[in-house]
């Protein structure tokens, strides 16, 4: 047991002493170290080729790229957009999966079912369906507060499962198929058996949504955010409209969902109700949970490891969600903060640390 | 009158915490609402504020009937309250604190520097902790913090719930000096206190509350020294 904590210390150490040589680096070598960094990221797939890193992140088992995109980028997408829900503005939701599948699903009746539409135009009406059904759900629901809400959420995701089973139009049990791809753009071809193009779509997806978070997080509504999962009641002595904030963090929430839907359905070209079951909800939950809820880089994190480490522990076949299971439990007991906490709590235990000081001075 | 509140009625679930209380607040003036726990003080403040909701009756502010107007467009019109229990934002900082005062406002920096100069200057405490998160102060500091906050939105009409709530004497009568101080500035307020002595010495007027009914009312001189009043919330 102490030798696990002892890991875990000296890795979450490791965090934070990068962190901290970053902040002292002058802006160009930053700026170096984040292209540097980017394209590092946009190489991923052919990581394994590299001798000795290559051991190490292969995943035995499944083809590595395939894994890059179909796990890990739509994890990050989906812990990126559930964690303006959780994370940000504190309102739990355990039906995320619903949204995703409404992505999914706009995408599959666009493209397929009910029309011929190309998949670039249906992504951005699928991203604004999504978030319809974001406000749809949102405005009855977000006057009901955490338990409650959860309740409903989680009825939620169920509810359009269900209906997507049942439903000849949606294609009932048989899902739809015959779902069209990505457009080839910049020399990239969607086929049938190369991920790899998936993968930099998605990618640039994920930066994509980064940089608008990132640009939320500092107005306005971003401070509304934080205030209300501070104290939702004070928020509002305050003058901050609680609802209608809420009601924003959970329609963009619910529009990222569904644009990581639109990446899936145009990968696999098939979609099924199978495809989005309850326990995908718990699995969206865990990964920003773990990562840190609140820190966006943190939900990055959690939605990699939740996708990737199954994948990764392959060869313990079975075991290895028995495994995964055991990382979280502990992860909980020794960090319940996530891996990479929010800010707020960083710089909480630093000056709490310095106001102790100042304590034993006066 | 700049807070006139007629008849309310406000219930929790299915019992009436508010059994139809008037009372006002005239330009100016502090007044206070004394009372027993349970007597219906925050829940008044509360619906002032519009986080409950009415049953019966009206709340107007200026002549304008705001019973169903929502808390955020109240705040704006220049009614801002500092909650019982402090409640301030504990994981952002002093600084941050105070700016989210300022949220309905927006704008000029220039003036909402000018009103963190004032803050300041009411609660040097304050910007000793500038940079400090605010569930790491004390209680003394975090009812600053909450008053501070409060006047950083430029009330007409400030709302003080239970200010001295777990104090020590000495900072009770500083909290009570400094409310006079805001008073003069021109700032009127209502102030729901369970230390009637120090709210009733402070106000001009008061009134008492009894489980949902105002039972008494008039100046704060003449409440301090009705022998019914001096019994049951005074010490005899």
């Amino acid at each position: 047991m102490s030798l696990v904590l002892n890991f875990w210390l000296r890795v979450t150490s490791l965090f934070s002493g990068f962190g901290e040589q970053f902040r002292a680096m002058n802006k160009w070598q930053r700026y170096s170290a984040y292209g540097l960094g980017v394209v590092a990221l946009y190489l991923l797939p052919y990581w394994p080729d590299v001798p000795v890193l290559g051991q190490i992140v292969n995943t035995p088992g499944s083809q590595f790229e395939t894994v890059l995109n179909d796990q890990v980028v739509i994890f990050v997408l989906i812990a990126l957009g559930l964690n303006v829900v959780v994370g940000i503005a504190g309102l739990l939701d355990l039906g995320y999966v619903g949204f995703y599948a409404v992505g999914a699903y706009v995408t599959a009746i666009l493209t397929s079912a009910h029309g011929n539409l190309p998949w670039l135009l249906a992504l951005p009406i699928a991203v604004v369906i999504s978030m319809l059904f974001g406000v749809i759900l949102g405005t009855p629901t977000l006057r009901l507060r955490g338990d409650y809400l959860a309740i409903v959420t989680l009825g939620f995701g169920e509810i359009i499962r269900l209906t997507a089973k049942n439903m000849d139009w949606l294609g009932a049990s048989r899902g739809i198929s015959n779902i069209k791809k990505p457009p080839s753009m910049f020399g990239l071809k969607f086929g049938v058996l190369d991920a790899k193009p998936y993968f930099y779509l998605g990618l640039t997806m994920v930066f994509i949504v980064i940089f608008i978070l990132h640009r939320l997080e500092y107005s306005r509504v971003g401070r509304a955010w934080v205030a209300i999962r501070e104290d939702e009641d004070a928020a509002e002595l305050m003058g901050v409209n609680t609802f209608k904030f809420k009601l924003w963090a959970f329609t963009i929430g619910a529009g990222i969902g569904g644009l990581a839907g639109v990446h899936y359905a145009g990968k696999v070209g098939f979609i099924n109700p199978d495809n989005f079951p309850l326990q995908l909800s718990i699995l969206f939950l865990a990964a920003v949970v773990l990562g840190g809820s609140g820190n966006m880089y943190g939900a990055i994190l959690g939605g990699i490891l939740v996708a990737y480490m199954p994948e990764r522990l392959r060869n313990f076949s079975d075991k290895r969600i028995l495994v995964f299971g055991i990382v979280l439990v502990l992860m909980m007991v020794f960090r319940p903060e996530g891996i990479l906490p929010k800010r707020v709590g960083n710089e909480h235990k630093k000056r709490r640390a310095k106001s102790q000081e100042g304590e034993v001075a006066s | 009158m700049l807070l006139e509140v007629n008849d309310l009625h406000v219930f929790y679930g299915r019992i009436e915490a508010i059994k139809g209380i008037s009372f006002t607040v005239g330009e100016g003036e502090i007044v206070t609402l004394i009372g027993a726990n349970g007597a219906g003080k925050t829940t008044t403040m509360r619906t002032i504020s519009g986080v409950r909701t009415v049953a019966q009756g009206s709340v107007k502010f200026e002549g304008q009937d705001i019973t169903k107007m929502a808390p955020h467009e109240r705040v704006k019109l220049g009614i801002c309250q500092a909650p019982e229990g402090r409640g301030i934002f504990p994981g952002m900082t002093v600084r941050e604190n105070l700016d989210m005062g300022t949220y309905v406002r927006g704008g000029d920096a220039a003036e909402k520097a000018a009103d963190l100069e004032h803050v300041f200057h009411l609660f040097p405490r304050l910007q000793e902790r500038i940079t400090q998160l605010g569930g790491t102060l004390s209680g003394g500091e975090q009812q600053m913090l909450a008053i501070g906050r409060a006047l950083m939105s430029r009330p007409r009409l400030l709302l003080l719930d239970e200010p001295s709530m777990g104090l020590a004497p000495m900072l009770i009568a500083q909290i009570f000096e400094i409310i006079k101080q805001i008073n003069s500035e021109g700032i009127s307020v209502l102030l729901v206190e369970q230390n009637a002595t120090q709210a009733l010495r402070t106000a001009r007027r008061g009134y008492v509350l009894e489980t949902g009914h105002v039972v008494k009312e008039g100046s704060g001189q003449s409440l301090l020294d009705d022998p019914a009043v001096r019994a049951a919330y005074l010490g005899g």
